[in-house]
């Protein structure tokens, strides 16, 4: 998979007010990388309850999302080098990176000899260093003399746009500054692998973007391991996303047909869509919570357009399309910002995200429970959480994104019964 | 530290002075004999304490001394204190409360009645010593006179001139003609015998007393020309002292048939 | 470093105030008692004899030779106990501090039962043609011996708070274990092992017990400057007292610099903490 998916700008997903959109013109590969070769790891760390198996091919970017403690960092530090599995292997193109447990001899490469290089939260850059050293030092490492790393370390500097602070020590460089050094750096020792752990978690959100926006571009054509908290990363960065759960893999794909149709409650819960579980029943998804859930979709035989939406153009139609064989299991995802909030009595109280969604929707509509092309779950509300300018009411099957004003009116509260509903055509079924 | 030692006792243990020295205190189950006989040599109903200041050479003779004198004198009370000759001057000198000073050597005694700290005619001479050869055991370099001590190969390990044995060292050098070439010059007599009972050394230049009180881990060869530096002990009353008379009967029982027979058996010679 | 500027909560109770000077003048008054008894009009001269100069000559070399040994053995064995995990480690870390709150004689006891001529390696020695005993070499080696803990234990200390996040990053970079140690790991550390080296030479300089036990006393050879001071005491109190000055002054200078390392050791951490 060479090929990256760039979301065109019709299809521009949705996210948190203030997030930086994640279309943007076509990049192409920095002069000089190179595909590389594939990455394949199979790994097993007992005392973590580790097992995961992961291939990353050449020149793929490869998203680990996953709760804390699931294991994404441990995975980083088998493949540097700097943990050793209980057993298992990896092996990156010819090279054989540690062959643990097995009968015959175990093998195993140090972490400078792996051609795979780690970029963390913290820049860590080295604090006696100047920023040129710093980027130097994994060329002068590998043997190149002192002119040709300086000069590497310039050009590096100059493509992640800080050439002017080549002489600066770290302690006077800010947060985003010296992360971009640390990316330079990273790829200056021009490793064959390079791994991310969480590069933009340490970084003010104003400098963020920017540097997402670099690592773009660098990471272009070049194969990488990327663990985030940030669904903005995977599809911003990623070709495929990897989710992790207590050491596990849970669930693997591309970055659209993960996040767009979530397995998992995590998942979704980083997608930020509401996972509705259940069996086909005829034009609907009868939930394992007892309610009944029409889908768009399901109604007519499928189609590409309804049922696959969101769905990488290179990933063919029945991986996804939800299933003809009655009882199969069935996920069903909805966005937050399209459920609407009521109380039972019948009085309104419309989801109302500014736009298209709040127009088809106005506080006027008529009580939702009454129009038939809605689905309907009466719930109790569990939890309220202010996001931006949105409220998210959650119950325990299902969220929805609402104004504070109607929070208001409504006097919603945890443990208050209330009515979410959405329409059919906000509702997208897939097998599980 | 109870002493109950009656004068019998330490008569007998005068002759094994060595051997009993560490334990004379704990000889409580001696027979309780009058001390008619001893207290002679003392005055009668003394009633106090004093504190004798005492060169580090004197301490085994000086422990045993001070526990007879108080067996002697019921109501008296001996605090002993022991160090280098010099230490004491200085320790005197700065104030410190001593009643009695017995020094190793004369030079050390001079700076006190110097200092009018005792008077000029007090000091009186006790005991003296003179150098002797310690070797490791078995002589392992085949040490026979004192010339051996210059031989190259030999490592000899003396007094620094500073302190009274090594002033004594110096003296014989003079008085023979051979000059050592030391592997050491050492502070104390203690370091000297320090280095020839781990056998680092060949032989040391120490007193007399000193290879006796070393028993079997060390060996001396006794040289003629030893008699040419006579270290010479004087004690004295310091001047200052509160029980001046205690002090002077303390000085009297040094210098007494028990003191003498005491630092004989521990190998002093008589002034 | 704002907690210090006097604008800011202190919080310092009156008598611990109260404790500290009387801590303070405990430490200082015994050093102005000292100076005051400096024989001023013939300092120079007391300080320039020949013995003196000598033993303060043989100090200075002695104990430049032993840091330099300390930091040889010292920062190896920093790194490992530091960096690595073995079984009996701790134990270990134990006994090799030990030299801190052992009494230096029985320091000197215990180097002469090992190089000393009838010691455990001595006795190689001595057929090698090596003698160690009443050289300066022993004087090296007892001074090694008693302060090689400071350094270690300061290195170590600074080591565990630096981390090996840095490590770890060279190590990717494709910088093999030494290139670390050297462009990585011992810059992030220089501050503290220059104080550890400083606090070396002092306890070194200062070595009295074990090198009299060990090594003997001869002017020129052996006959370090505390050794000096403590034969010259013996006849010449003006002159212990003049050289003891001297020692003072080197010290005091020692731990001026070992702190000025600390302050910078501390300024890098906290610039660098995340």
């Amino acid at each position: 998979m060479t090929g990256r998916s760039e979301p065109g700008p019709a299809r521009g997903f949705e996210y948190g007010a203030g997030s930086e959109p994640g279309s943007g013109p076509a990049i192409g590969p920095m002069p000089g990388a190179s595909p590389g070769p594939v990455f394949e790891i199979e790994a097993e760390v007992r005392a973590r309850g580790f097992a995961v198996s992961l291939a990353v091919q050449p020149g793929e970017t490869v998203a680990v999302l996953g709760p804390n403690g699931a294991g994404k960092s441990t995975l980083l530090t088998l493949i540097a080098g700097l943990l050793r599995p209980d057993a298992g292997h990896a092996r990156l193109g010819e090279r054989v990176l540690f062959d643990v447990g097995a009968q015959h001899r175990s093998r195993w490469l140090p972490p400078h000899a792996r051609g795979v290089s780690m970029l963390a939260q913290d820049a860590l850059l080295f604090p006696h260093l100047s920023a040129l050293d710093n980027v130097a030092f994994g060329p002068r490492s590998q043997g190149s003399s002192r002119a040709s790393a300086n000069a590497r370390a310039a050009e590096w500097l100059e493509r992640v746009g800080a050439e002017d602070l080549a002489s600066r020590k770290p302690a006077q460089l800010s947060g985003g500054q010296a992360q971009r050094i640390a990316v330079a750096r990273a790829l200056a020792s021009e490793p064959d692998l390079l791994l991310l752990d969480e590069p933009m978690a340490a970084l003010d959100v104003s400098v963020a973007p920017a540097l997402r926006r670099m690592l773009r571009e660098v990471l272009a054509d070049r194969t990488a391991i990327i663990v985030t908290h940030d669904v903005l990363d995977a599809f911003t960065l990623a070709d495929r996303v990897l989710v992790l759960e207590a050491g596990r893999v849970v669930e693997a794909g591309p970055t659209r047909e993960v996040l767009d149709r979530p397995r998992t409650p995590f998942a979704a819960g980083l997608a930020a869509l509401n996972l509705l579980v259940g069996v086909r029943d005829g034009d609907a998804v009868l939930t394992d919570g007892g309610h009944r859930i029409r889908v768009s979709g399901l109604a007519a035989p499928p189609t590409e357009s309804a049922l696959d939406l969101g769905a990488p153009p290179e990933n063919p139609a029945p991986a996804s399309a939800p299933p003809s064989v009655p009882g199969a299991r069935v996920g069903v995802s909805v966005r937050p910002s399209r459920v609407s909030v009521e109380l039972p009595d019948g009085s309104p109280a419309s989801g109302s995200t500014p736009g298209s969604v709040t127009a088809l929707h106005p506080h006027s509509h008529p009580a939702a429970t009454s129009d038939p092309t809605r689905n309907v779950l009466r719930a109790t509300i569990t939890d309220l959480e202010p996001r931006g300018d949105l409220v998210r009411v959650r119950s325990a099957e299902i969220a929805a994104d609402v104004e504070p004003g109607l929070v208001a009116d409504l006097d919603l509260a945890p443990g208050r019964e209330v009515v979410f509903s959405f329409p059919a055509d906000a509702a997208l079924a897939y097998p599980l | 530290m109870t002493r109950t030692t009656t004068i019998a006792a330490a008569v007998l243990s005068a002759a094994v002075a060595l051997t009993l020295a560490a334990c004379s205190s704990g000889s409580t189950g001696a027979p309780a004999t009058s001390a008619a006989p001893a207290a002679t040599e003392t005055a009668a109903a003394l009633e106090g304490s004093i504190t004798v200041f005492a060169a580090a050479s004197l301490k085994s003779t000086f422990t045993e001394l001070a526990d007879e004198f108080e067996a002697a004198n019921p109501g008296v009370t001996v605090e002993l204190n022991f160090a280098g000759s010099s230490d004491l001057v200085t320790q005197i000198t700065e104030g410190a409360p001593a009643d009695v000073f017995a020094s190793a050597d004369e030079k050390n005694m001079a700076k006190l009645t110097d200092g009018g700290l005792i008077e000029a005619d007090a000091p009186v001479d006790f005991a003296t010593n003179v150098l002797t050869i310690a070797v490791p055991p078995g002589n392992p370099a085949g040490i026979a006179a004192f010339s051996d001590l210059a031989k190259p190969e030999v490592k000899t390990v003396i007094c620094a001139a500073q302190v009274p044995c090594g002033s004594a060292t110096v003296t014989v050098e003079e008085a023979t003609g051979v000059t050592l070439t030391p592997v050491s010059e050492e502070s104390s007599v203690t370091d000297v015998l320090g280095k020839v009972t781990s056998g680092e050394a060949d032989a040391g230049l120490v007193y007399v007393t000193d290879v006796i009180a070393a028993g079997d881990a060390v060996e001396g060869i006794e040289f003629p020309e030893s008699g040419e530096a006579v270290n010479t002990y004087p004690i004295a009353p310091v001047t200052a002292s509160a029980n001046a008379e205690i002090a002077q009967a303390f000085i009297d029982f040094v210098t007494g048939s028990t003191g003498q027979g005491v630092l004989s058996a521990a190998g002093f010679g008589k002034p | 470093m704002s907690s210090r500027s006097s604008d800011t909560y202190a919080g310092v109770p009156g008598w611990v105030v109260t404790l500290a000077i009387i801590g303070a003048g405990f430490v200082l008054l015994p050093l102005i008692a000292m100076a005051t008894r400096v024989n001023w009009g013939e300092f120079i001269p007391l300080v320039t004899s020949e013995s003196s100069v000598a033993a303060l000559w043989l100090s200075l070399r002695t104990s430049l030779t032993a840091t330099a040994l300390c930091v040889l053995l010292g920062v190896p064995m920093a790194v490992v106990l530091a960096r690595t995990e073995f079984w009996g480690q701790k134990i270990l870390r134990s006994l090799v501090l030990l030299p801190l709150v052992l009494p230096p004689v029985v320091g000197g006891i215990a180097l002469l039962y090992t190089f000393g001529r009838r010691g455990l390696l001595g006795q190689s020695f001595e057929a090698l043609g090596i003698t160690i005993a009443f050289s300066t070499t022993a004087v090296v080696l007892a001074q090694t011996f008693v302060a090689l803990p400071f350094l270690v234990l300061s290195l170590e200390g600074a080591l565990r708070t630096v981390g090996t996040r840095y490590e770890a990053v060279g190590a990717t970079l494709g910088a093999r274990p030494t290139t670390v140690l050297r462009r990585i790991t011992l810059p992030l550390v220089l501050p503290a092992l220059i104080s550890g080296a400083v606090l070396s030479f002092a306890r070194a300089l200062g070595e009295f017990g074990a090198t009299l036990t060990f090594a003997g006393s001869l002017q020129g050879v052996t006959r370090t400057l505390p050794l000096e001071i403590y034969l010259q005491r013996e006849t010449d109190p003006d002159a212990a007292v003049a050289l003891s000055l001297v020692l003072v002054v080197v010290a005091v200078i020692v731990v001026a610099i070992a702190h000025q390392a600390g302050e910078a050791d501390g300024f890098r951490l906290r610039r660098t903490a995340p």
